[in-house]
């Protein structure tokens, strides 16, 4: 177990970078508490991977340091380090069976053979995977493949921090619950730090205490995943996160209310205030769960010609158009579907002000 | 791996089907049919059943050329296999030098099997061939080497010549195998802090199962089946030193025998090739795999 | 540039390699006189007069088209017959996959002398002899088995998930074989390409038998370097020079798939 912090880290894949567009990483600055379990989530190429490696020591950054528990580890390759990761497929010794594919950390590192059969059973009871220790690991199933590698990883009782580099993706759907639940369980029972990067962001706000949000090497949030749906402090944060995303409106401000292509939509008193302070270019945000859908005109509504619906079970999904702005909404099932022409309603406690991009508070 | 099943895959095997079939079952139809007849002319023959056979497998020159042919195989698989994949593992991985290392050792595979074996006569003559004038002048031998002179310099010679033509084949096959294996496997053996020989034993070998499966089985082959360049080399001799089998084959069908006997060494050529072929693809198959005791 | 153990090793099996070769070079710029009468380390009387030889006479330079065509022929068909197969036995369990496996592979084990009569009939009745399709079609016969096994140890070495993820994803299937799977495969691809390209290069007793004139190759001309005065051994040197050349280029063009290997990319 450890705590892990990244001192102005910044990574390039060049030789010789130049401009910030070289860097795979940009200067990051952040700390990963012990015991914490956080999920790396970004869009493909954002640098993910790149961070995780950095984390584990399989890459060396360009620049900063890296510390477990205040001790400088930048130098120092993997297998001092006391990680574990756990890789997209599974990655075990395919001749070897179940218990020996546990065994084998401890082997290297000098253990008896008493010390680490108790330890290998430890961690097989706590994996299900007790009942295959005499298999060949080869011939097993995908999702028991990945608990032999997450295996490994435990099998040192002084693990530092277990790395996951999106474990689902070779995983039957139906049994991706069971994996998440299972490293929830381990989490819990060991309190050790888990870092897991994902693209998903179901998996990301289900797994996660705290969510880190990337685009092009930057970190854009920290936070609880409640933290990230309900104040994106970044355009982005907004977009990616939610099924669909934000809804983004270009705007000005008026007083207390914000205008539209010339509908005028109602603020947040201390929102329009510190939009006014702000300055720079406006937009309005909201998440389509948020929005109000009337058939009729309604006062403070603004209309909107009806482009699709789409029909998602337990909610629906309304496309529409407000003056070659396109507006996403969701609504509950159940709830009446207008013909062609709605009326949305912005409540003003959910509306949000972007400023240049960035969250206005 | 689990497949899918489904016959209908057939379709996807049926142009190979056909082409191969086509291109054998005829002729392994012709043999058979020669090989059980005494064939005096065309549209003149008798059948004479295994008779042909029978002569074969007791022609005690026969055994012999079997003899040194199970012995230069041998020598083959043991010394190219164990080569090749240590010139794979050596070889660099990526930028000029990875492509400058492909070309040369793709260069002795090229070049026609009967050049190689007139080339090396030059090469290993006393007189006028580095390697001749070479062996000679370190002065380490009772009698000056010339490939032709003792039996054991023209088996040295010819295996020189072998293996500086067919390594590289085991080479180039473990080279791409090699390259085949993703990069999280060794990240995830230098986080288990394995060694170098656990990561050739553990990760490199088994994952090169496939490919040492293909160059053993060839190498076991075309070595078996070598005619070009030894009989280019040696013709077979000293005397009958370096007559292998096929160089058997082609001296008794150009011979007085016909076409009878002739095919019925062939086949029991084919079946002895396909019956090592077939247990060394079993061997290889299985090799590391099925549960140990619990 | 660290030159570690391994390397010089290496550099020391590169040298051995390229002895037998230098000597060929050496034998092919000088005389056969010279060859027969003096040992020398480099030619000291130069001559080009073996290479002058194949670039100017028809009956030389022609070999060399010849095999490349029918050569090219063969690497393009056996590749498209082996690649669906190689799938099959990849991915798939079917009546008879694991003997029809093994049955392609005993196609090269009979000694090749045994085809020699019966192909010659077969291709007479089609009356295909001295055409370049007639040789790379018989060359077929050894190597469309050997593209198979070489392909399918690759494609299995790609974990099916990767083929199940993407039919979820919506790819349609030649989609998903050329945009995703193939990339994957590269190094055993490029290695079937040049071993297709070797096999057909070097092969003589089909290449002689089934050619007459139009189609002959410069490995059957090559054979005719025999003359009253004995062989011929400064022009045989050069053509093997020469012969090296075009497959050098293969493995040339191949050498990014054969380093390449196996990138597993975010799909």
């Amino acid at each position: 177990m450890a705590r892990i912090e990244f001192d102005r880290i910044a990574h390039s894949y060049y030789p010789d970078p130049q401009q910030p567009s070289d860097y795979a990483l940009k200067e990051i600055d952040t700390t990963w508490e012990d015991g914490g379990a956080y999920a790396l989530l970004g869009p493909s190429g954002c640098g993910k991977t790149t961070l995780l490696n950095v984390i584990s020591g399989l890459l060396k950054p360009s620049k900063g340091r890296v510390l477990y528990d205040g001790v400088d580890v930048t130098a120092l390759p993997p297998e001092k380090r006391n990680i574990a990761q756990v890789f997209q497929f599974p990655v075990l010794y395919d001749t070897m069976t179940v218990f020996e594919n546990l065994a084998f950390p401890l082997k290297n590192r000098g253990f008896n053979k008493t010390d680490t059969d108790r330890r290998v059973r430890e961690v097989a009871e706590m994996l299900d995977l007790t009942d295959v220790l005499h298999k060949k690991a080869a011939g097993l199933s995908a999702d028991a493949k990945q608990k032999i590698s997450l295996g490994r990883g435990l099998v040192r009782s002084d693990v530092a921090a277990v790395l996951f580099d999106e474990p689902l993706t070779v995983i039957d759907p139906h049994l991706k619950w069971h994996l998440r639940r299972k490293l929830k369980e381990i989490h819990e029972q060991l309190k050790l730090t888990l870092i897991y990067v994902t693209h998903d962001q179901v998996e990301a706000l289900t797994f996660a205490d705290r969510v880190i949000l990337m685009n092009n090497g930057e970190i854009y949030q920290i936070g609880t995943p409640q933290e990230l749906f309900e104040n994106p402090k970044h355009k982005f944060v907004g977009y990616f996160i939610g099924s669909p995303g934000m809804n983004f409106l270009p705007c000005t401000l008026e007083g207390q209310n914000a205008r539209v292509d010339g509908a005028t939509i109602a603020l947040d008193p201390e929102t329009a205030a510190r939009g006014a302070e702000a300055g720079g270019v406006l937009e309005l945000g909201i998440r389509p769960m948020h929005l109000q859908v009337y058939a009729e005109a309604v006062d403070g509504g603004i209309p909107v010609a009806l482009k699709a619906v789409d029909d998602q079970g337990a909610f629906k999904i309304l496309t529409a158009a407000f003056n070659g702005h396109t507006l996403r909404a969701r609504i509950p099932e159940g709830h009446p579907v207008p013909e062609n022409n709605a009326w949305l309603k912005f409540p003003p406690e959910r509306t949000k002000l972007f400023a240049d991009e960035r969250l206005v508070k | 791996m689990d497949k899918w099943e489904d016959n209908r895959a057939w379709y996807l095997v049926l142009p190979v089907f056909v082409v191969v079939a086509f291109s054998a079952i005829i002729p392994l139809m012709t043999v058979v049919n020669y090989s059980i007849q005494d064939i005096f002319g065309p549209g003149n023959a008798v059948f004479v059943g295994t008779e042909w056979f029978k002569e074969m497998l007791t022609d005690h020159r026969l055994h012999d050329a079997l003899g040194r042919q199970f012995v230069f195989s041998g020598l083959v698989l043991l010394i190219e296999i164990p080569l090749g994949i240590l010139i794979a593992l050596a070889m660099p991985k990526k930028g000029w030098a990875a492509s400058a290392s492909l070309v040369t050792i793709a260069i002795p595979l090229l070049i026609p099997w009967n050049v190689i074996g007139t080339i090396w006569i030059i090469f290993t003559r006393p007189d006028i061939g580095l390697f001749g004038v070479g062996i000679n002048s370190l002065d380490i031998l009772t009698v000056p080497f010339d490939h032709t002179a003792r039996p054991v310099y023209a088996w040295i010679t010819l295996m020189a010549m072998e293996v500086w033509h067919w390594t590289p084949l085991v080479a180039l096959l473990c080279y791409a195998g090699l390259r085949a294996i993703p990069e999280a496997y060794y990240q995830a053996a230098r986080i288990d802090g394995a060694s170098k020989w656990s990561v050739f034993l553990y990760i490199q070998l088994p994952k090169m199962r496939g490919v040492l499966t293909i160059a053993v089985l060839l190498r076991w082959m075309d070595s078996f089946l070598i005619y070009a360049e030894p009989f280019a080399l040696t013709g077979g001799g000293p005397g009958n030193s370096t007559t292998f089998l096929s160089i058997y084959l082609v001296k008794l069908a150009t011979g007085q025998f016909d076409l009878g006997p002739a095919a019925a060494f062939s086949l029991i050529y084919f079946l002895i090739v396909l019956l090592f072929s077939f247990i060394f693809y079993q061997a290889l198959l299985n090799v590391g795999k099925g549960d140990s005791a619990s | 540039m660290k030159i570690r153990k391994r390397s010089w090793a290496l550099i020391f099996y590169f040298v051995l390699l390229l002895v037998p070769i230098y000597w060929m070079l050496n034998m092919s710029l000088r005389s056969n006189a010279d060859i027969l009468s003096n040992f020398s380390l480099y030619p000291a009387n130069l001559t080009f007069e073996n290479y002058l030889k194949v670039f100017t006479d028809p009956t030389w330079y022609s070999g060399y088209i010849n095999a490349m065509i029918y050569v090219s022929l063969n690497t393009v068909m056996s590749l498209a017959f082996a690649l669906p197969a190689a799938y099959a036995f990849s991915r798939f369990k079917f009546l008879g996959d694991g003997q029809m496996f093994f049955w392609l592979l005993t196609n090269r084990m009979a000694p090749p002398a045994v085809f020699l009569l019966p192909y010659f009939q077969l291709y007479s009745t089609f009356n295909l002899i001295d055409t370049h399709i007639a040789v790379a079609l018989a060359h077929c016969l050894f190597n469309v088995p050997l593209a198979v096994w070489i392909l399918e140890g690759f494609m299995s070495g790609v974990p099916k998930e990767i083929d199940e993820t993407a039919f979820i994803d919506g790819y349609s299937f030649p989609r998903f074989f050329f945009v995703l799977f193939l990339p994957l495969i590269r190094a055993g691809v490029g290695v079937t390409a040049f071993f297709c390209f070797m096999f057909s290069w070097v092969e003589l007793l089909f290449a002689r038998t089934l050619t007459v004139t139009e189609a002959k190759p410069i490995v059957a001309t090559m054979t005719r370097t025999i003359s009253a005065t004995g062989l011929d051994w400064g022009l045989l040197a050069a053509n093997g020079i020469l012969t090296i050349v075009p497959g050098a280029l293969v493995i040339w063009f191949v050498r990014n798939h054969l380093a390449k290997g196996f990138a597993l990319g975010r799909v």
